[in-house]
């Protein structure tokens, strides 16, 4: 029950802030996101982890073709909603310094995204799974065309039709394993992962649910729609798609490809750790160079999931565990460093390197939460991001040691790319365009406190995190190896 | 021992960066020096008493387990301390040598604005060098690595309007990612091969493994370029000197006494490992005696005061590798520890000259300070003394046993090491020369400003100097009829390294005639060149051209540093850049056009959504997607 009612919270905000209009939108969209995380937190404290798929709801849906409405919470799915609901309320208090028009659609756009996010991570349907996987599309793409910069018309558009193309071939993928089921058939994921399909089919499957969820990671050489969407969306849509939708790419693989089709991923899978690992090196590279910053951070995110998937694949506890924790650590940071850019914006009005620099001499709190959230980026020691790179490089070095060892170079050029991002903002001779940059306000601060301490949370202590998905984890890649 | 206080040795250098940074710039200075001196001060009495405590149980290391970290599968990574010789040994100069560079940084960086944030890194710098030392598994000791290597990057770049200083800062902290990568690979390859990371259970498991397993040359290989990067050797080197845009007292304490020595440590903590795999200690070797050689070499021609220590300070850890590669690993440690005294008084002896100066710091301006600054004089004297090699201070014990052991291993590296200690010595009375001997060549500004520093300031320097002076007591060769303590406290570290390869351990083959002959060679080296070193820089009053000058091609080779920094930023960072902009303009282009290739297959659907790009209403919004979404189920339900 708890699961449906995570969903239906959301939504139940979202019209509630419609129906409340525009005048008190922002306050009853931050109400409801901040329930639905104190609803998520009770989940978390009620759960079991070692029990399995909990708190379900299961409803016919067609009952002669054995599709239900059909949801519950293992420890996978327990880390992503906890991620989807934490993230949510800042996402919508980082609105708060910006005046959008419609703003009651605006915010209930991104409550209506969160329990289409939520329905993704909960689902056990299989035909459930892929409804929600379409539905979180919507909001999104509403956010980045109405709202979104000068080029939106265009770049969401490719966005859109590249998501559309990938889940099509999951759809066909899908209703392929639902006429594999015995009997009268079910499209339950438990039973998809008891088929027995051969070899060859399994390859079919397996490219068909790649590139689904390659695309909406993205991985390499399907991301070519990530950099223009990220920069061109307003902030939140950004936050959105890089620190929770971006997930469910990395969910998808966990939860479906790597249980249903193990024989694929023994055939197949080398071939996405490789492509995985060019995405990281590739994506690295070009950050190198951006000047804008939003660009930069976008192509950072491209090569941090790269890296998620590469550890995925390598089918290993620490891949897939370091997987779950960098799936918390990656929402958190990227959301965080989309802010700070956001914040160098409205502020300046330029989100450009070169005509940056010195804002650290006026501004000493936001030099500091900006360097935290960098630091977690980079994968420091002791913040959140090391634990997530620690465990998939490992996991991936086991797997190959060649490509671990070429995936590791992530860590100097992650170096290379975010302390030139902060040198040439903050640190140097004060530019003109800074002129006048105030230090963060209550609100600003609001945001960035909370991201702050999970950084150190997850870094100092990520046995929290660890141990909620451990057996759900361990249930996957006992059926892999089976 | 109490847990609760060896809890505290490196949590209260943590609560001072705490309170020193949140209160900056709030906290009043006096309060601030106080709490960040405190911190360190408290820390040293803690691992005094740590190390009593550990003297009257024993010698067996000691555990202490805090938490567990990261627990995945079979793996768990405990977040826990471990006490024996070597931390302790570590602990002893991190808080010591650090209390007192602590304490001059007051006199020193009074005039700072920074002054709090000063500090709180300051402090921050010691939490994560005692974490470091203090970790009972590779990972931790990582953390601490990484985190050193942050408080490098804030403090070099401490003066961040400077763009220079900013950039400086960045080298080190990439470069030593370079070095971390290895490090880290070092890690999988441990976890892989042990199934674990703590110190203890990883060496008893490795002394199964035959002498010169490939696992084990592996495991070592990565884990030394981790060193290499961290305690600056060829080839990530370049970034030390650069590291000199910090304020001076951090080039004593990080870039010279503590965090540079951290490879020394690792390779040493290592020793079970590094004694079954002796292809790599031979690697280790052979870097170690060319950093040494070529790091002096260039110290010779370099005018500013602090570039000659820092290029001496590449060039005397490259001394501590030769030693580790002759897996003489105490005497090793035994440099580190004079090496901590003596070129942290240089360092700050140099912070003082340039406080004097007006923060002037090339020794082409200099000239006759020995008589305005003389505490400063005669302490740097003493420092100069000992880094020479020179009796009876402590640079002439360590460096002689390291150069009595590599001559055991090695005759080669051996007279590489001779040819260092002649340049070494060379360069230091140069230096010493052209700063406190002759007349005075700065400004009359300067001169009128010139003063010897504040008590805050010389007394951590007599207290170094004497550190300096007697320091070498501690491993007095049997040759000299003394007993080495400090071998003979470090010697239960390398039992299980014994029982692995005991070869390796055999006592010396040196006969006391031997030795004696080393010795003379290098104290006659060292004092022949500090004589010509007079001769030319006192007695001939010689000053060293300026830079506009023509220079002959070879000078010029070595006053530019051989132009490694020109060839690194030609053949990386350039390369990179071209890359990075190829990949940008065109690689994203091909890309899409590969992919769209397939993408428009469907290109008339592409022209269908394209007609409903213009909603902008919420109203109509919503109608769009209450259609999608009928679309959808009607998808399902086919």
């Amino acid at each position: 029950m708890l699961t449906l009612l995570l969903i239906l919270l959301p939504i139940a905000a979202a019209v509630l802030t419609l129906a409340t209009g525009a005048r008190i939108a922002k306050q009853v969209a931050l109400i409801g996101g901040l329930a639905e995380l104190g609803l998520a937190v009770f989940t978390w404290s009620q759960f079991d982890p070692s029990a399995g798929s909990q708190f379900g709801f299961k409803y016919q849906w067609l009952a002669s073709a054995g599709i239900s409405f059909a949801g519950g919470i293992d420890g996978i799915s327990m880390v992503l909603v906890l991620l989807t609901a934490f993230l949510v309320p800042f996402i919508i208090l980082s609105a708060f310094g910006h005046d959008y028009k419609n703003s009651a659609t605006f915010y209930s756009l991104i409550l209506f995204m969160e329990a289409a996010l939520i329905g993704v991570f909960t689902a056990t349907d299989a035909f459930l799974f892929y409804l929600f996987f379409e539905a979180a599309l919507i909001p999104v793409y509403f956010l980045a065309a109405v709202w979104g910069g000068e080029n939106r018309a265009k770049v969401t558009f490719k966005f859109f039709i590249y998501t559309m193309f990938g889940s099509l071939f999951m759809l066909v993928a899908l209703v392929f394993l639902y006429y594999k089921t015995p009997g009268t058939h079910t499209s339950e994921l438990t039973a998809f992962y008891d088929l027995q399909l051969s070899a060859q089919s399994q390859g079919f499957i397996f490219w068909a649910f790649f590139i689904a969820f390659a695309i909406k990671m993205p991985l390499f050489p399907f991301h070519t729609w990530q950099p223009d969407t990220y920069t061109e969306s307003p902030t939140q849509a950004t936050m959105l798609l890089s620190g929770i939708m971006l997930k469910m790419g990395v969910y998808g693989l966990i939860r479906l490809l790597l249980p249903i089709v193990p024989l694929g991923v023994e055939t197949w899978g080398l071939l996405a750790v490789i492509l995985s690992v060019i995405g990281i090196i590739y994506g690295s590279i070009i950050a190198i160079q951006q000047r804008d910053m939003k660009r930069l951070v976008a192509y950072s995110s491209f090569a941090h999931v790269g890296l998620m998937s590469a550890g995925v694949f390598s089918s290993s506890a620490n891949g897939l565990q370091g997987a779950m924790v960098q799936m918390l650590a990656h929402g958190i940071n990227v959301v965080g460093m989309f802010y700070i850019v956001d914040l160098i914006y409205t502020r300046t009005k330029t989100r450009y390197l070169d005509q940056l620099g010195g804002i650290s001499q006026t501004s000493p709190k936001f030099s500091i939460y900006f360097m935290i959230l960098l630091l977690g980026s980079v994968a420091l020691p002791l913040t959140n991001g090391f634990v997530g790179e620690f465990l998939l490089l490992s996991g991936v070095f086991n797997y190959n040691a060649w490509l671990g060892a070429i995936a590791g170079v992530t860590i100097i050029l992650g170096s290379v790319y975010m302390l030139r991002l902060y040198q040439k903002s903050m640190f140097g001779p004060k530019s003109n365009w800074v002129e006048g940059f105030k230090d963060l306000s209550v609100t600003e601060s609001a945001v960035l406190i909370p991201l702050v301490i999970m950084v150190f949370w997850i870094g100092i202590y990520p046995n929290t995190f660890l141990k909620i998905s451990e057996p759900a984890v361990n249930q996957i890649l006992q059926i892999i190896t089976h | 021992m109490s847990p609760t206080l060896l809890v505290l040795i490196p949590l209260l250098p943590l609560i001072g960066f705490l309170v020193n940074g949140l209160g900056f710039p709030s906290l009043p200075k006096g309060a601030v020096g106080f709490i960040g001196c405190l911190a360190v001060i408290g820390s040293f009495v803690l691992s005094l008493l740590t190390f009593n405590a550990f003297l009257a149980s024993g010698s067996q290391p000691i555990i202490v387990p805090l938490f567990d970290w990261i627990t995945v599968g079979s793996l768990n990574i405990p977040f826990s301390f471990q006490v024996d010789q070597l931390s302790l040994l570590m602990l002893m100069i991190i808080t010591g040598v650090g209390s007192l560079i602590h304490i001059y940084s007051i006199g020193y960086m009074h005039h700072d604005p920074g002054f709090g944030k000063f500090f709180a890194y300051l402090n921050l710098f010691l939490f994560f060098m005692l974490l470091l030392v203090l970790g009972s598994n590779y990972v931790i000791m990582f953390i601490g690595w990484e985190g050193v290597g942050l408080c490098s990057y804030l403090l070099i770049g401490f003066w961040n309007k400077n763009t220079n200083y900013n950039n400086a800062a960045r080298k080190a902290f990439i470069m030593n990612r370079v070095g971390d990568l290895g490090f880290l690979l070092g890690i999988f390859t441990i976890i892989t091969t042990f199934g674990s990371v703590e110190y203890l259970e990883v060496f008893s498991k490795a002394s199964a493994f035959q002498v010169g397993d490939p696992i084990m040359i592996t495991i070592t290989a990565f884990l030394f370029i981790g060193a290499m990067g961290k305690s600056a050797q060829i080839p990530l080197y370049t970034w030390l000197p650069d590291a000199m845009a910090g304020p001076t007292p951090v080039s004593a304490l990080i870039h010279a006494a503590t965090m540079v020595t951290a490879g020394i440590y690792m390779v040493i903590r290592s020793n079970v490992l590094y004694s079954l795999a002796p292809s790599t200690l031979e690697i280790v070797g052979i870097i170690g005696g060319a950093t040494a050689l070529f790091a002096a070499s260039i110290g010779v021609l370099q005018n500013d005061i602090k570039k000659v220590l820092a290029y001496s300070t590449v060039s005397q850890l490259g001394y501590m590798f030769m030693g580790l590669g002759a897996m003489a690993y105490s005497a090793s440690m035994f440099h580190v520890i004079t090496h901590a005294f003596f070129k942290a008084l240089l360092f700050l002896g140099a912070g003082s000259v340039i406080h004097a100066m007006s923060d002037e710091q090339d020794i082409r301006s200099m000239g006759g300070l020995r008589k305005k600054l003389p505490i400063t004089f005669l302490t740097f004297f003493i420092a100069t003394w000992a880094i020479s090699g020179l009796p009876p201070f402590s640079g002439f014990f360590s460096k002689d046993e390291i150069l009595a052991h590599v001559f055991e291993h090695n005759k080669l590296l051996w007279v590489i090491g001779v040819l260092g200690s002649l340049m070494t010595s060379f360069y230091m009375f140069r230096l010493l020369f052209l700063t406190f001997f002759g007349t005075f060549r700065g400004t009359h500004e300067q001169e009128h400003h010139l003063h010897e520093s504040p008590a805050t300031m010389t007394i951590p320097l007599i207290v170094l100097a004497v550190l300096s002076a007697v320091g070498g007591f501690i491993g007095v060769p049997e040759a000299l009829h003394g007993s080495h303590h400090l071998a003979e406290f470090m010697s239960p570290l390398y039992d299980a390294a014994r029982q692995a390869n005991p070869a390796a351990f055999l006592p010396t083959t040196l006969s006391h005639s031997e030795e004696y002959i080393l010795m003379a060679i290098s104290v006659a080296v060292a004092a022949v060149a500090a004589i010509i070193a007079y001769v030319i820089y006192v007695q001939k009053a010689a000053v060293p051209a300026p830079d506009s000058e023509e220079k002959s091609a070879i000078q010029n080779l070595v006053y530019n540093k051989y132009y490694v920094d020109e060839l690194y930023d030609t053949v990386f960072v350039k390369s990179t850049k071209t890359l990075s902009n190829a990949f940008y303009s065109f690689g994203e282009f091909f890309v899409d056009l590969f992919v769209n290739g397939a993408a428009r297959l469907i290109g008339f659907l592409a022209g269908l959504l394209r007609k409903t790009q213009t909603g902008s209403t919420g109203d109509y919004v919503f109608a769009m997607v209450l259609g999608i979404v009928v679309i959808l189920f009607w998808k399902l339900l086919l």
